[in-house]
């Protein structure tokens, strides 16, 4: 890179852009909370940090799903109905079990859906989108009928999962000693294990990735599994924070999960991005939600910003970072 | 044979709703006219938002904003006629009106270059957004005159009643519909080209097709058939619902089920519209069965997940 005495301001940008694709997000998370400052002054107080952050860490979890699948080109869109199945069967199952012998068991159906998502995707070759359609909607089925049939046991949530999810410790948020070993731990993953590179090289070159030997079908397997994991860890730790377990627990997060990854500069067509934008994602879209109740609109401009809001913010990341 | 092999999966779709009209006869020995009418008419608006969907899956896209266009057609529908404007205008205005989200929608897609699957996703929230500010709860009113269009079977003058009234009228509006606009388009300069940009985008660039443009009329066409939907809605209703149903899924079922590829380029949309009487009378064959509706779902999911991946082995076994 020759600099030739007059660097031309937007190429200069664009290059920092590249090499910390970070920088933006960062930036924009910082202006939003400075808007909101703006608008409602003494609102970003410790309080309210500490709420932002216990709302958006199940989001950015859930977000982790899509993350990690849209890596390699997939999409993960059961991984809603994965959490809520979770959430739903522990604390149906947390009277009959006790709190350890329910979070396991708990933990089998979304893995189950994982594996079977990772059967369709990887060896019959489904599209990742219609599979994991079709077995959301499946499990969907199966939760309902589940329902009719503990329909009288009732359900609880255990005291560690709501310590978890809602407690405070010093004014910190508890769910942060799950999420940041988490974080840390995929954000290390992406890049320094085999796995982490072999989804980016899925996702980047498929069948150059399968002519140096890649199983593809092992790939996915695992891929959707852990997926799944993640989703059902996520119903855990959000029905701690929500504290009523229904048949639609995690729907509301499922779109905005999508739209947290996209936001944070991972592509839907596989290879590029990683989890650190993602977080930072799910934190926009968390001080976002916040903003647009603050500004009391009619719920229908509301929803009307926060799409168009998405959609610009996502345009105008990939023009950045778009190398040409 | 060539017939057979060109046209095996709508031939097989065909028998399946067959051998289901069949089976629905003999679980209920009393389905007739009334039966197929409610059928025809319920299946109306999951028919065209999977029309509007295939038409977007044809041209190598995909549109998750469907129900919330055919929200927004429906409570501007109703919304208008409960303001008493007269119907003959009111249908041609929402038919704009649903060409403009969907034209909008595509362009917005060719111009920010965002995949199509993340701006649907965001315009899902807009158009919810732009119904919810519309009607803010199910409300408004459906002409009578517009309503008896798709209610109850078809009369024709000089032939006796009997023998005409067991067709639902909400097939015919249906086969008028995609008369109208689908089969002289897919004949059309027009048409070739989104089969050509869903086939493969740089090869139609190549052989002079434009490709943004031609990707924002298949948009707008899936508005303009979400729209209809929207309006079908209202009609069978009577009134405008602001929260879009549950079109989305089944219209991606749907128009994979009818043997649309995901990617482009291959299918029609008369394979979509069988899948979804098939999924409609596989619905009513078990709540007639008095299955439990949620193993309705399961199994209904089960069928689309199934389908799919022994269509995934057979072409993985093709390419082999």
């Amino acid at each position: 890179m020759s600099d030739t005495g007059n660097p031309n301001v937007s190429d200069r940008i664009s290059l920092i852009v590249r090499d910390y694709p970070i920088l933006p997000l960062v930036i924009l998370l910082f202006m939003l909370i400075a808007a909101l400052e703006v608008m409602r002054p003494g609102i970003v107080n410790e309080r309210w940090m500490a709420n932002t952050i216990k709302f958006a860490i199940p989001l950015a979890m859930l977000a982790a799903c899509q993350t990690l699948t849209m890596l390699t080109g997939g999409i993960d869109l059961s991984a809603g109905v994965a959490a809520t199945v979770t959430a739903f069967v522990m604390a149906t199952q947390v009277s009959i079990l006790g709190t350890p012998g329910a979070i396991l068991i708990a933990l089998v159906p979304a893995i189950l859906i994982g594996l079977v998502n990772g059967f369709g995707i990887g060896i019959c070759r489904v599209h990742p989108l219609i599979m994991t359609l079709g077995t959301g909607l499946i499990a969907t089925g199966c939760l309902q009928v589940y329902q009719r049939f503990v329909i009288a046991t009732g359900s609880s949530v255990p005291d560690i999962l709501s310590w978890l999810g809602t407690g405070l410790t010093g004014g910190v948020p508890n769910a942060l000693l799950l999420f940041l070993p988490f974080a840390a731990l995929l954000i290390w993953g992406q890049r320094r294990t085999g796995f982490g590179r072999l989804l980016y090289a899925m996702g980047d070159n498929e069948r150059a990735a399968r002519l140096a030997g890649v199983r593809g079908w092992q790939v996915y397997l695992a891929l959707y599994a852990l997926s799944g994991l993640v989703a059902g860890v996520t119903g855990l730790l959000y029905v701690g924070l929500i504290k009523a377990p229904s048949l639609s627990l995690v729907a509301p997060l499922m779109l905005p999960s999508v739209a947290a990854a996209v936001i944070g500069g991972t592509s839907i067509f596989g290879g590029r991005g990683g989890y650190a934008g993602t977080v930072l994602g799910a934190l926009i879209l968390t001080v976002l939600g916040t903003m647009l109740t603050l500004l009391q609109m009619p719920e229908g401009a509301r929803r009307i910003l926060f799409g168009a809001i998405i959609l610009a913010v996502t345009a105008i990341y990939l023009r950045l970072t778009r190398d040409s | 044979m060539t017939f057979l092999r060109r046209h095996g999966w709508i031939g097989g779709l065909l028998a399946l709703l067959g051998l289901l009209l069949v089976a629905t006869r003999l679980i209920q020995p009393n389905f007739g006219a009334s039966g197929l009418e409610s059928l025809g008419r319920s299946a109306l608006p999951f028919a065209l938002a999977t029309a509007a969907q295939a038409v977007v899956v044809i041209a190598g896209g995909v549109d998750l904003s469907i129900a919330s266009m055919m929200a927004v057609a429906s409570v501007t529908a109703a919304v208008m006629m409960a303001a008493g404007v007269d119907t003959a205008l009111v249908v041609p205005a929402v038919l704009c009106l649903g060409l403009v989200m969907g034209a909008i929608n595509g362009a917005l897609i060719v111009l920010t270059r965002v995949p199509d699957i993340v701006v649907t996703l965001a315009m899902l929230f807009v158009w919810e957004g732009v119904a919810l500010l519309i009607l803010n709860a199910p409300g408004g009113r459906a002409d009578p005159a517009l309503r008896s269009l798709i209610i109850g079977g078809v009369t024709l003058p000089g032939l006796p009643e009997a023998w005409t009234i067991w067709f639902p009228k909400g097939v015919v509006v249906l086969a008028l519909v995609i008369a109208v606009i689908w089969v002289p388009l897919r004949r059309s300069k027009l048409g070739l080209s989104i089969y050509a940009v869903g086939s493969d985008p740089l090869a139609a660039f190549r052989s002079g097709v434009a490709i943004g443009p031609t990707r924002v009329a298949a948009y707008a066409l899936a508005g303009l058939f979400a729209a209809i939907g929207g309006l079908a809605l209202t009609m069978s209703t009577g009134i405008g619902e602001p929260i879009p149903g549950p079109y989305l899924l089944a219209s991606v079922a749907a128009v994979v089920l009818g043997g649309v590829v995901l990617g482009g380029g291959r299918g029609g949309l008369l394979g979509p519209i069988i899948a979804v009487f098939i999924l409609r009378l596989v619905r009513l064959d078990l709540t007639l069965l008095a299955v439990d509706p949620n193993v309705t779902t399961i199994i209904e999911g089960t069928i689309m997940v199934v389908v799919v991946m022994m269509g995934g082995l057979l072409a993985a076994k093709g390419r082999r």
